[in-house]
């Protein structure tokens, strides 16, 4: 008996069985093989030229080592840049999640008209970041923008603040323009996880005398836990590459005070052509980068099970 | 105070937040595509007019005449080309994943880690083989590109809509002598149509709107929209009502689409974590 199934194990062994499985992984050797030449390489090739000294004019591009690391790591402006890109990761992120909570919260039950407004409420996301930078810089302008205008009407007097020519004005731009596009792609994940909550368990909380607050800490909460990791994480990691706005809004400005890391990365490459010096500050991004996406990955893997 | 009019007061309530939460967020947007209808003397005004008094279509005239057709063209060839490689690729290969369980769960999740790779990172190496390939400012040079975000994005999300239909149509279909590529071109690729839709309609959004690796790479020949629009914003003088005009053109397709796919809206901004 033994013998006959280790006949018929033998037998299903055959060249054709052989081909059948390595045709799933044919399948997928195009994919690994796009994968490898556009992320995989580029990204071990930038770590090669973090290590030289890559800059235009010089003849040769001599292997120096760390030392763009620790040029870098004694660069005030780095250092700057790194964290302005952390405030708009936590400041901005969280302020999203807050009012696209309040939001969902107040929109999650039945009214008239709600698929309307969800969707009306969404445009901003839609909005190309370019454009959006733009846009809020004609709205913050001194003299042309609206929103001096209205803060003229509330005071009762001509008002002509210069928003983006103040670093820490500047930086509020920056904040509230990154909090207009995203807050959107907050409520609208948040009131999709509102919304297969079960309402029965509610009611019975308040059958039992919970208050709202109540009842928010203790149940909506910790039932929409998975969604809102996955919704901080992905906006986090989004936020981390933050440059589009920059480049449009403030252009790094006043001096270089609202840069973020990827709008440093970038005039260290095309204004200054230092592409080894520059590699190597993409690699403090990367580590970044890593550490929240190991956390996505988790939290991936329990949301979505595999 | 009544149950009846404390209900009503809370309706109430509700629909003051939802008023004021659409001026907020519709208020930029209101304004950039009205700026595109004002002449200089409304937008250059302190303080602003708000409604132009002689809208006309002159700076949609002047984005046409200026380059603007060629680069909504390049932007839709770009866009477009990468979706389609990025759904030819990536869903073969979804497939195999979620059919043949490739590389265990591993083999997904790298994927998926790539999706999250920042331009920043990649750029120098791309911008040194194109300029070796004399690739710089060409159309293959942005669609190749693009597939850094977009395959990895195509594969993850077909990855959870082939795994959502049962595969005893597609056993049955094997034992009658079809090919694994047959079963996967046949019957699972239909299957998943709305989903393969969806991916693409967000690969499509994603490249529409993508601006770090455009300005990277193009000049003159190959510029997008996001590229394109940089122009008008000069050192000495700002054109606010060719800006407007080429956001209206760079918006509405978008806002279009969105509402195409609204269904699948929150399953593709989260990469199918929230269903």
């Amino acid at each position: 008996m033994v013998a006959t199934t280790e006949a018929l194990t033998l037998k299903s062994k055959t060249p054709r069985r052989k081909r059948r499985e390595l045709i799933p992984w044919m399948f997928v050797a195009p994919c690994i093989m796009v994968i490898l030449l556009v992320t995989v390489f580029p990204t071990v090739y930038s770590l090669g030229l973090s290590l030289t000294k890559w800059e235009i004019g010089l003849q040769e591009r001599p292997f120096i080592g760390l030392g763009n690391y620790i040029e870098l790591f004694s660069t005030a402006r780095f250092w700057h840049s790194l964290l302005i890109t952390l405030l708009v990761v936590v400041v901005g992120v969280s302020i999203e999640f807050l009012l696209g909570f309040g939001l969902a919260q107040t929109l999650s039950s039945q009214m008239k008209g709600k698929r309307v407004i969800v969707a009306a409420l969404l445009l901003p996301v839609m909005v190309m970041p370019v454009v959006v930078g733009y846009t809020w810089r004609l709205l913050w302008d001194a003299q042309y923008g609206p929103i001096n205008q209205i803060i003229g009407w509330i005071i009762g007097q001509p008002f002509t603040y210069t928003w983006l020519a103040k670093t820490e004005t500047a930086l509020l731009a920056i904040l509230v323009t990154e909090i207009w596009q995203w807050t959107p792609f907050m409520f609208l994940v948040l009131l999709s996880g509102l919304a297969v909550l079960d309402p029965e368990i509610f009611e019975a909380a308040e059958i039992d005398g919970a208050s709202g607050w109540a009842k928010l800490w203790y149940m909506t909460l910790p039932l929409m836990r998975p969604i809102i990791i996955v919704a901080l994480l992905i906006r986090g990691l989004d936020a981390l590459k933050f440059f589009d706005i920059i480049f449009t809004l403030t252009g790094g400005g006043p001096g270089n005070s609202t840069e973020t890391l990827s709008f440093y990365i970038y005039q260290m490459g095309y204004q200054f052509f230092r592409l080894g010096y520059g590699a190597a500050a993409s690699f403090v991004l990367l580590v970044f980068l890593a550490v929240f996406l190991t956390y996505l990955l988790k939290a991936f893997k329990s949301a979505v099970g595999s | 105070m009544g149950l009846r009019t404390r209900k009503f007061l809370a309706s109430s309530a509700r629909y003051a937040v939802a008023l004021l939460a659409l001026a907020f967020f519709l208020f930029p947007i209101v304004w950039i595509m009205l700026t595109a209808f004002k002449t200089p003397s409304e937008f250059l005004k302190s303080p602003p007019v708000w409604i132009p008094q002689t809208p006309s279509l002159v700076y949609f005239e002047h984005v046409i005449q200026t380059g603007g057709l060629k680069a909504l063209g390049n932007t839709l060839i770009i866009s477009t080309s990468t979706t389609l490689l990025a759904l030819l690729i990536g869903s073969l290969a979804a497939y195999a994943l979620a059919r043949y369980r490739v590389g265990g769960d591993n083999l997904p999740f790298f994927i998926l880690s790539q999706r999250f790779m920042p331009p920043v990172a990649v750029i120098f190496p791309f911008l040194l083989f194109f300029k070796a390939l004399r690739w710089m400012d060409t159309h293959q040079a942005l669609i190749l590109i693009y597939l850094t975000f977009n395959l990895p994005y195509a594969v993850w999300m077909m990855r959870g809509f082939f795994m959502e239909i049962p595969r005893e149509i597609e056993e049955s279909a094997l034992v009658d002598g079809c090919s694994p590529l047959g079963a996967f071109w046949r019957i699972a690729l239909p299957l998943v149509s709305p989903g393969l839709v969806a991916t693409g309609v967000f690969c499509f959004i994603f490249s529409w709107a993508e601006f770090f690796f455009a300005i990277a790479i193009t000049k003159s020949q190959a510029v997008t929209l996001s590229v394109y629009i940089v122009n008008f914003f000069g050192k000495m003088m700002v054109q606010w009502g060719e800006i407007g005009a080429t956001s209206i053109v760079s918006m509405v397709p978008l806002f279009i689409l969105s509402f195409l796919v609204q269904r699948y809206l929150v399953r593709g901004l989260t990469l199918g974590a929230v269903k």
